[in-house]
């Protein structure tokens, strides 16, 4: 069953093509991932698709709902984990948690059952009262991606969720990633590509706005002709997989 | 609800913040007790507690720019708004959420520096439940102000800005520091064009119980305020937009 739908969706800034035409489908529990070098368009349409940019053309339909038509539906259905930590850091991560809850309209009773459960989840029992300006890089991810899921999202965007962390917060966050799989649908972008052979149900390859392949990470690398996955990316992108 | 929630989190980030502490209510307390000195060692009219202290009062709205423009630059730049963009909040929660927490502070504000003039020798009377009543207005101008820094500038530019810029000009074209009348001129006509000196001068006419006087200035405030909320307004909705 499809989560999204994405039909001939296209964003121009000025004479900038940032995502051209683009159409595909993603699975309900997938993890689905968008790779591509700096400037490929994966920003951008996570931006369309999360409503925080609006598309020139064409239009992407979430659990039905329309990015162009249904801008608020989608919003209550979806949650991102900006590329930034993007957390309030004068408060605790208890209180990051519960502003979220608030915001959402939870009542009392569930609000202290979610942050309990996102505490649980993502392992941040041990930092519960800390302020967020004073947690690790590794412990500021957490929360990030705690602060998504706490509004029970069927649909999460994961904008690179583990740049700048060590190899064991990484090694941590991915186990968190993995658990969350199959439960929601997941679009992650990332720039590491053993993390999204390691994690993705399937893998989009964009350059320049365009798509250029979409598969699992063993067919990308049948089709590149290669063993190694980053190999394949780099054969895909620069054209030379025939 | 969700508006609340912003609001809460937003108080509780200007609360934290010791540099908004020792500069909201440390600096012009600092300076009420420091001019006080001066005017008993050398009698200056300008620097007598009933001239001085609803200056003061004033003076530390600028800081409350420099709160509210920071608090904003720095959710944007961290991608916080951008989050909260994606959760079903209207432009209105977030417009309310950033300006209503700063009222109270505004209050407390010029509740502490008038509690410190009466120290000093301010008579007490209804008129100073007035002038904390009336400087409301007033603080609305200055959060305005923060609203539309925020919205354009990033929380360099606004430490430049609104903690450089703005409290000189504040200081520099009120009144509370030297006469401007004595200068006269076009610094005069710009500072009677800009609301700085009409923030001042009301709050100085209410705190003397010449509320007819303070009309006219409570015009120009409004006015102000007003204009800067509107424009603060488009320019923060034209950002959310551009998101």
């Amino acid at each position: 069953m499809e989560a999204i739908r994405i039909e001939n969706l296209t964003k121009k800034y000025k004479d900038v093509v940032a995502v051209d035409n683009l159409s595909l489908t993603i699975l309900k529990g997938e993890l689905f991932s968008l790779l591509g070098v700096n400037g490929a368009g994966k920003t951008t349409t996570i931006k369309m698709l999360s409503c925080l940019t609006k598309a020139d053309s064409g239009d992407a339909f979430l659990n039905g709902k329309s990015i162009t038509t249904e801008a608020d539906a989608v919003k209550s259905i979806i949650a991102v984990s900006p590329q930034e930590t993007a957390v309030a850091p004068n408060l605790t991560v208890r209180e990051n948690l519960e502003l979220i809850c608030g915001i959402y309209g939870f009542p009392k009773e569930k609000t202290n059952q979610k942050v309990a459960e996102q505490i649980r989840l993502l392992g941040l029992d041990s930092v519960i009262n800390k302020k967020a300006a004073k947690l690790s890089g590794g412990y500021k991810r957490r929360l990030s991606i705690a602060l998504a899921l706490i509004s029970e999202p069927e649909i999460l965007f994961l904008d690179e969720p583990t740049l700048g962390l060590d190899v064991l917060a990484r090694a941590d966050l991915w186990d968190i990633i993995r658990a969350l799989k199959g439960k929601i649908t997941i679009i992650l972008t990332t720039h590491y590509m053993e993390e999204a052979e390691a994690l993705s149900s399937r893998i989009a390859i964009m350059k320049s706005g365009k798509l250029l392949i979409c598969d699992t990470a063993e067919k990308i690398k049948e089709y590149a002709k290669t063993e190694n996955f980053e190999e394949a990316f780099v054969r895909i992108v620069r054209g030379e997989a025939i | 609800m969700k508006m609340l929630a912003f609001m809460g989190r937003n108080t509780k980030e200007l609360l934290r913040d010791p540099i908004n502490l020792a500069f909201g209510l440390g600096f012009p307390l600092a300076l009420i007790f420091l001019l006080s000195a001066i005017q008993a060692n050398i009698p200056v009219s300008l620097f007598e507690i009933q001239h001085l202290s609803p200056g003061i009062a004033v003076f530390g709205l600028s800081f409350l720019t420099l709160f509210s423009a920071t608090i904003i630059s720095k959710d944007r730049t961290s991608a916080f708004l951008q989050r909260l963009y994606t959760t079903p909040m209207k432009p209105l929660d977030f417009i309310l959420g950033y300006t209503l927490p700063i009222i109270p502070i505004a209050v407390l504000q010029s509740i502490v520096c008038y509690v410190a003039a009466i120290i000093l020798g301010l008579k007490m009377n209804v008129n100073i439940l007035l002038s904390v009543i009336f400087i409301i207005p007033s603080a609305l101008l200055y959060i305005a102000l923060g609203l539309l820094c925020g919205s354009l500038f990033n929380d360099k530019q606004v430490g430049g800005i609104c903690g450089a810029l703005l409290t000189n000009l504040s200081a520099w074209l009120s009144g509370i520091w030297f006469d401007i009348e004595l200068v006269g001129g076009t610094f005069k006509t710009i500072a009677d064009l800009l609301p700085f000196i009409h923030t001042v001068e009301m709050q100085r006419a209410i705190l003397n119980g010449n509320f007819t006087k303070a009309l006219p200035h409570l015009w120009w405030v409004l006015g102000y305020g007003i204009t800067f909320l509107v424009v603060a307004v488009f320019f923060f909705i034209r950002q959310m937009k551009k998101q």
